[in-house]
């Protein structure tokens, strides 16, 4: 395939354009490479650590809360769920080819591949507005004066209080929410790495931002592979008659 | 015959004393203009912008602290409304703790040395060290806007169900504020560690770091670590508060101390946040200001990493009185004695360090061996509290606010003093005037034990905190009391000496030479003030950390014409 020709132009002017990519506080490249790595991870580290509150309120409450939180779990829409996950997935592997051609110098098949990635993230979250529409029309949202549950609608099996159902319900919003903020952050990098790749800016020398880019939206994907089940998937034996 | 000596070189420039100008381009003088400062990413400056910002704060918290104590000069809730009052000990709190202790040594004297310190020309993300400062100033100005609205009421700790559903004041607002400097506090603490792994000087490995730094890089841990938890936290208050949601609230289910398990996850840690710096400051004084290597570096740096991990998992020794089960309370009981540990085992280095070391009583050196006292105090009555029966009496009385005030300010606070007085020279190229600097240490001293001492009393005879009145037929309370608005003014005079000093420093102050004490850390061998590059040439280290001698020994076979600097220069003009 000629697209994995590394562009000739970037390796003729690779020096030059060393020299500019280069801040001035640091002695070369490669530490200039490390630090932004190594930043991100320890970012990302934080980012465990601010999910991980939430994570540690689902469990507390799930706990107390096993029964109601199966069946709540079952009142959302798993279909939609794991279309998600899969288009996710399915970002991730795109993601990484774009950091593949940043790291080989192909302007052309980043920007591709970036522009991919944008637009399965925005998949997603068109898919996940969708769902809260639903939520938002039942009045499942656990706001005070706006939650309603209706019995007739969704009858309440008989070990399952309409409060923990609502307890669900928050973290459900919480955590989903949480995360697809950090999705509208990461579609938003994205489009400045897609200029910023037009503009020519990342060499097979110089692509760290890329690279950081691409930690960042793998991270954002794993945490859904953990929200998915522990979210939608609970109550999976409740809808299918299954289980006993 | 040499003594084990840095390398080779031209004595240390003097200073002329006709010279009105700094003969040098230093990064203060490198640019004019409030831009070039407002735009600025040399850490140096952004370390002097927060400065001047939590200077300011510490200034306005130390004014609720004096009302708090006027307030209880009298038995009766005379001067303010027991509501009033309320909101007094809050901000208070906040502010002294969020907007000064936190970023008080790690944003200042952090931002300033660690790249000097380890032969670094800036921090790994000058950027967002700029931006961790402007966080810090959208934090401070929200909850300013929250204080000039009215405040808060809710104590710095914002326990729930108060704060989400019966306080009338802000505290979405106020928690905004804190969730924002969360961020600019996070920021720095990823500067750093990324700093100390990649930006080293050649030579400099890891175990000929001062100690500062180590202490630096464990605060770092427990900033990144912890403070996501309390942003999260803080967020989920807001929306308690806004939504009603019911996450701490048992009338949907939820669990109100589920709110103390995640705010004291991340305050305790937070504690460590505030007294580590100052252990590494107090580790850089005692050494440099008894010409002895420091006793025990290994020990002194990896306590530092032991505190940062132990800190995580004892915050349940704040929830003794609450629902938690008495078995984690043991459990949690048993962990904080160990974390006291590392902490004795630095007193105790410290002290080894001084013994038989030629000891200058400068100021900062006062103010370490302040620090070293009061900590002690401040640990060992840290551990009355972590057992569980002695805690059921004296939680919630004047005991913990004794406890935790000789820690933040008997030791956090004379470390970041301490600190001050030692990188003076150095941050401005100026000398503070030691005889005040002395003066106001020893003031400080009496008026701060004046002040907290007779508060472990009040505590065991079983006076509430955060209470605007207390019984007027206790002679002695009233006695301890007043003991203690007395050592309140006298501290603030303290404090308000070296505020008008190191200001009258800046311009009138004697010019200091490159390694005025002299020490050997790699910030002294470069000029006062140290140019916008740090170093010319990136320093190569060959020799290990604190390598001492002795005034004596350096008067007869040091340098021999009487300068006491060891035989370091500048690098400039070096190869
Ligand atoms: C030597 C290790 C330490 C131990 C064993 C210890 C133990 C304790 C305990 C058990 C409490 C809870 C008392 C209660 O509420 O009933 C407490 C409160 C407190 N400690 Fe410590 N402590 C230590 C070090 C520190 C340090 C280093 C700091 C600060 C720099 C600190 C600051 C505080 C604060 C602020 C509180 C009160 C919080 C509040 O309720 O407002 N402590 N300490
Ligand atoms: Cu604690």
């Amino acid at each position: 395939m000629s697209s994995y020709r590394v562009d000739e132009i970037h390796l003729t002017g690779a020096d030059e354009h060393a020299a500019t990519a280069l801040a001035h506080h640091f002695d070369n490249l490669e530490q200039q490479r490390e630090a932004g790595s190594l930043g991100m991870w320890v970012f990302l580290i934080t980012e465990i650590m601010f999910f991980g509150g939430l994570f540690t309120g689902y469990v507390i409450y799930r706990t107390q809360n096993q029964a109601s939180f199966a069946y709540a779990s079952s009142t959302l829409n798993w279909k939609l769920g794991a279309f998600n996950t899969v288009v996710l997935i399915l970002s991730s592997l795109t993601m990484a080819l774009a950091v593949y051609f940043a790291q080989v110098g192909s302007r052309r098949n980043q920007i591709v591949f970036l522009a991919v990635t944008a637009v399965l993230g925005l998949t997603f979250l068109v898919v996940k507005s969708v769902e809260y529409a639903e939520k938002i029309r039942d009045h499942h949202v656990p706001i005070q004066g706006f939650w309603h549950w209706d019995q007739a609608q969704h009858a309440l099996p008989a070990n399952v209080t309409e409060r923990s159902v609502q307890m669900f319900y928050w973290i459900y919003f919480a955590m989903t929410g949480l995360h697809a903020l950090h999705m509208i952050i990461g579609i938003a990098v994205m489009l400045f790495l897609m200029y910023y790749a037009y503009r020519g800016r990342y060499t097979p020398e110089y692509h760290s931002p890329v690279e950081n880019s691409g930690l960042y939206w793998h991270f954002v994907d794993i945490v859904w592979i953990f929200l998915f089940p522990l979210l939608y998937l609970l109550g999976a034996h409740l809808t299918h008659g299954g289980g006993h | 015959m040499n003594p084990p000596s840095l390398p080779e070189g031209a004595p240390t420039p003097r200073p002329t004393e006709s010279r009105v100008r700094f003969a040098h381009t230093n990064y203060i003088n490198a640019h004019y203009g409030i831009k070039s400062w407002l735009l600025t990413k040399d850490h140096k400056r952004i370390a002097l912008l927060y400065l001047g910002s939590i200077s300011l704060f510490f200034a306005l918290g130390g004014v609720y602290a004096m009302m708090i104590r006027l307030e209880l000069l009298t038995p009766a809730s005379d001067l303010v409304q027991p509501m009033t009052y309320n909101k007094l000990f809050t901000q208070h709190g906040i502010i002294m703790i969020f907007l000064f202790l936190i970023p008080s040594i790690p944003a200042v004297l952090g931002n300033f040395l660690v790249p000097l310190m380890i032969g670094a020309k800036d921090l790994a993300f000058p950027r967002i060290n700029l931006l961790s400062w402007y966080l810090y100033m959208i934090a401070a100005v929200i909850v300013v806007w929250a204080l000039l609205n009215g405040g808060v009421d809710t104590g710095w700790t914002f326990y729930t169900p108060y704060s989400t559903t019966f306080s009338n004041s802000y505290v979405v607002a106020t928690g905004l504020g804190i969730f924002v400097n969360g961020f600019s506090s996070i920021l720095t603490g990823l500067n750093f560690i990324v700093t100390i792994h990649t930006m080293r000087a050649p030579g400099m490995t890891w175990f000929r770091l001062p100690l500062f730094i180590w202490s630096h890089y464990a605060t770092s841990l427990i900033m990144i670590l912890g403070t996501p938890v309390i942003a999260i936290t803080i967020l989920l208050v807001a929306f308690e508060r806004i939504a009603h949601i019911g996450i701490f609230d048992p009338r949907l289910g939820g669990d109100p101390v589920l709110f103390q398990h995640f705010f004291w996850f991340y305050s305790h840690p937070a504690v460590y946040i505030m007294i580590l710096p100052s252990m590494g400051v107090v580790s850089e004084i005692v050494s440099t200001h008894s010409r002895k290597n420091i006793f025990g570096y290994t020990f002194v740096a990896f306590s530092s990493l032991a505190i940062a991990v132990f800190g995580f998992l004892v915050w349940g020794h704040h929830l003794f009185t609450s629902s938690q089960s008495v078995y984690a309370g043991m459990i949690f009981s048993i962990i904080s004695f160990t974390v006291a540990i590392p902490s004795a085992v630095k007193v105790f280095n410290w002290t080894a360090t001084l013994y038989k070391g030629s000891i200058s009583y400068d100021t900062p050196m006062l103010y370490a061996m302040g620090f070293i006292g009061l900590f002690t105090i401040g640990g060992l009555t840290g551990l009355f509290l972590a057992s569980l029966g002695t805690d059921v009496h004296l939680t919630d009385t004047y005991f913990i606010v004794a406890h935790f005030h000789y820690i933040m300010v008997g030791g956090a606070l004379m470390g970041y003093l301490g600190g001050l007085h030692n990188w003076w020279p150095k941050i401005t190229g100026r000398m503070y005037p030691e005889g005040w600097g002395r003066f106001s240490a020893l003031v400080i001293f009496v008026g701060f034990n004046l002040t907290f001492f007779p508060q472990f009393l009040l505590g065991t005879l079983g006076m509430p905190r955060r209470y605007a009145a207390y019984p007027a037929d206790e002679p002695v309370w009233q006695v301890l009391n007043v003991m203690s608005t007395a050592g309140a003014s006298i501290l603030a005079v303290g404090l308000i000496i070296p505020g008008i000093y190191f200001i009258w420093s800046m311009r009138y102050g004697k010019f200091a030479p490159a390694n005025p004490w002299p020490a050997t850390g790699l910030e002294w061998r470069t000029l006062s003030p140290p140019p916008t590059e740090n170093f010319a040439v990136t320093p190569i280290v060959t020799w290990e950390a604190y390598e001492y001698r002795p005034v004596e020994e350096m008067r007869v076979i040091g340098v021999g014409d009487g300068d006491t600097s060891p035989p370091v220069q500048p690098a400039h003009g070096t190869t």
